[in-house]
């Protein structure tokens, strides 16, 4: 598996590959862009069926600096987490790439928005493959430095103001990881993820590990917009391009956030329910939070891709529930949740774009009332709602059931009424855009083009498959391995620097 | 202690500008006072006192050098502080050029 930095070299390629080569003709960067997110997507399925053969880890060490005996180089560390992660965000940015070569007609410099995309790829692929603390840093940089300027891409004063916003909250989340880092690498002198998790085992959990650890859990929180710190979400995702807005909640707060933030929790500190049960339990109460206030907010938005966004703020409640119940059922439905939420919402923001387009509004009233009709977009926005709201074949039905499982596997039966309660406000908010967008008789039909119907017959056939085959292939050979991976704690660092 | 101390009062400057402070461009000088903070914070945490510069020398006994990471770390962290605060000053701009004004009071076009 020695391709592993190609996960990141590739988009990079790509990325300054695109301003030269556009310059020839613009319509190459469509064509460099689709071919490297294909690129990417095979190499991620690839290596599905690589990991088994290394013990389903698998260590780079950059410039042949050797790990062992102590770690001088930076690695790149690839587990069964990281194949989850890295497989969500290439499937994405594949669909996305697909959709955006007409999505982008609207817009003027393409190449630049090929640019900024394959940036943000590089960095997600990046934060879900490396090994070393710092790097994490950097690519949480590039991805979320790209991501200000693609938010603010449409340049009206709306998508400028989101993105000012988002940009100073961002960068503090940004700042206090970096700090976070500075004193753990005061108190260990290393930044190989591993090595520091080797030097807190002995370490006396004092004052100043809780100090490091709240620090990055409110710089990962930020990131991953769970309530409180939700406020920038529903103006950034909704003011972004559709593509872009279905990167960003599909898969952007996930990588950045939810996936970040558990690889440090649980496999560096080694924090599990019996050394840390607060720790958890505030997880639980802000997921919890998260899922009502969001979820109540959702139901009286007026705006298509507003409703979207709090939808999505109240899914990121859902995992951190799971993460926060940290039993292997209550992971396995977190990162069940983290696979079926980036296709389910990701295919429900793809659809705000021809929509936007064909209507001119993105108002639910306004749209109520316009004699135009989307029969298409309205079946594929229909089964998407239904699998993010948990209907039984589709995929989101799962991680649901699993999720209510570990909580009652943990005791927490009152845990479990509300979470399967607060399902039904999921399809609430979200069949309400389909009563009253996607349901008219009348009107003149509207067509979507033909590359934006495949990216959508694509995600909707991922959802439909994968929930059909969900206990045969979906769970054994992936997700169970990555709850696995996030269980066995510090036993992380063993496997990785005993090779 | 005293350099950590200051470093503190920085950190503490910049998160008030952010706060309070009305104009986008006010901001954006309290963020890049936040972030000087932070990297000073992490070049401090290298420093030893009376310890060399971490360059090869002919010295036959064991010699006290400065811890050169850190360093090396709040380089790349300053570069990459340089691309945000670029982009954040670029994106004040096209507000201003858009609204014409910096005062966030009067940019509010978002509801809640």
């Amino acid at each position: 598996m020695n391709y592993l930095p190609l996960f990141t070299a590739l988009p990079l390629l790509g990325a300054f590959l695109i301003p030269l080569l556009s310059k020839i003709w613009e319509r190459l960067s469509d064509i460099i862009g689709n071919i490297i997110t294909t690129l990417l997507l095979i190499l991620s399925i690839y290596s599905l069926f690589l990991l088994p053969i290394f013990g389903n880890i698998y260590v780079y060490e950059i410039g042949k600096w050797p790990i062992k005996p102590i770690p001088l180089g930076i690695v790149f560390t690839f587990d069964s987490l990281s194949l989850l992660m890295v497989l969500i965000i290439n499937l994405l940015s594949f669909a996305c790439a697909i959709y955006s070569i007409t999505y982008l007609d609207n817009y003027t410099g393409r190449w630049k928005f090929w640019t900024l995309f394959l940036l943000m790829v590089a960095g997600l692929n990046g934060i879900a493959i490396t090994g070393d603390l710092f790097n994490l840093f950097v690519f949480i940089e590039i991805s979320a430095i790209s991501s200000y300027a693609l938010v603010a891409f449409g340049v009206e004063k709306e998508d400028l103001e989101a993105s000012f916003k988002y940009q100073v909250i961002g960068e503090i989340a940004g700042l206090t990881i970096l700090l976070a880092i500075a004193l753990i690498y005061s108190k260990t002198s290393t930044l190989n993820m591993a090595d520091i998790a080797n030097t807190f085992i002995n370490e006396n959990k004092g004052t100043l590990f809780w100090f490091i650890i709240s620090l990055l859990t409110f710089g990962f929180l930020i990131k991953s917009a769970l309530f409180p710190f939700h406020f920038w979400l529903p103006d950034a995702h909704s003011q972004a391009p559709a593509p872009i807005s279905a990167m960003l909640s599909g898969v952007f707060i996930k990588t950045l956030g939810v996936y970040a933030l558990s690889r440090l929790i649980f496999n560096v500190f080694g924090l599990n329910r019996n050394n840390a049960s607060h720790y958890f339990d505030i997880l639980i109460i802000l997921g919890i939070l998260s899922i009502i206030i969001a979820g109540f907010i959702a139901l009286k938005q007026e705006n298509y891709k507003r409703l979207l966004a709090y939808s999505s703020v109240s899914q990121i409640g859902y995992i951190f529930v799971g993460l926060g119940i940290a039993n292997f059922w209550g992971i396995t439905g977190a990162l069940s949740l983290i696979f079926a939420h980036a296709l389910g919402k990701g295919l429900l923001f793809l659809t705000a774009g021809p929509v936007e387009r064909e209507m001119g509004t993105l108002d639910i009233n306004e749209l109520a009332f316009l004699k135009k009709r989307m029969p298409f977009s309205g079946i594929v926005y229909t089964l998407g709602a239904l699998s993010l709201a948990g209907i039984p074949p589709f995929l989101g039905f799962f991680p649901k059931l699993f999720l209510i499982l570990g909580a009652i596997k943990e005791k927490m039966f009152w845990l479990a009424i509300v979470l399967g309660i607060f399902s039904l406000l999921t399809l609430a908010y979200l069949l309400k855009i389909t009563n009253k967008v996607f349901t008219k008789r009348e009107g003149e039909e509207v067509k979507e083009s033909g590359l934006i119907a495949i990216s959508f017959l694509f995600l909707v056939f991922l959802i439909l498959i994968l929930g059909i085959f969900y206990f045969n292939y979906l769970e054994p050979n992936l997700i169970s391995k990555a709850s696995e991976a996030i269980i066995r704690g510090i036993e992380y660092a063993r496997l990785v620097l005993m090779r | 202690m005293l350099p950590y101390l200051g470093c503190i009062i920085l950190f503490l400057i910049g998160i008030y500008a952010i706060l309070t402070k009305r104009n986008l461009i006010k901001i954006a000088i309290g963020f890049c006072l936040l972030e000087y903070a932070v990297n000073l914070f992490f070049a401090f945490i290298g420093y030893k006192k009376d310890a060399l510069a971490p360059i090869y020398t002919n010295a036959q006994q064991a010699r006290n050098f400065v811890d050169p990471i850190p360093q090396a770390l709040v380089l790349t962290a300053i570069v990459i502080g340089l691309g945000t605060t670029a982009l954040l000053l670029s994106v004040a701009i096209r507000i201003y050029e858009k609204y014409k004004t910096f005062d966030i009071k009067e940019i509010k076009r978002l509801k809640e």
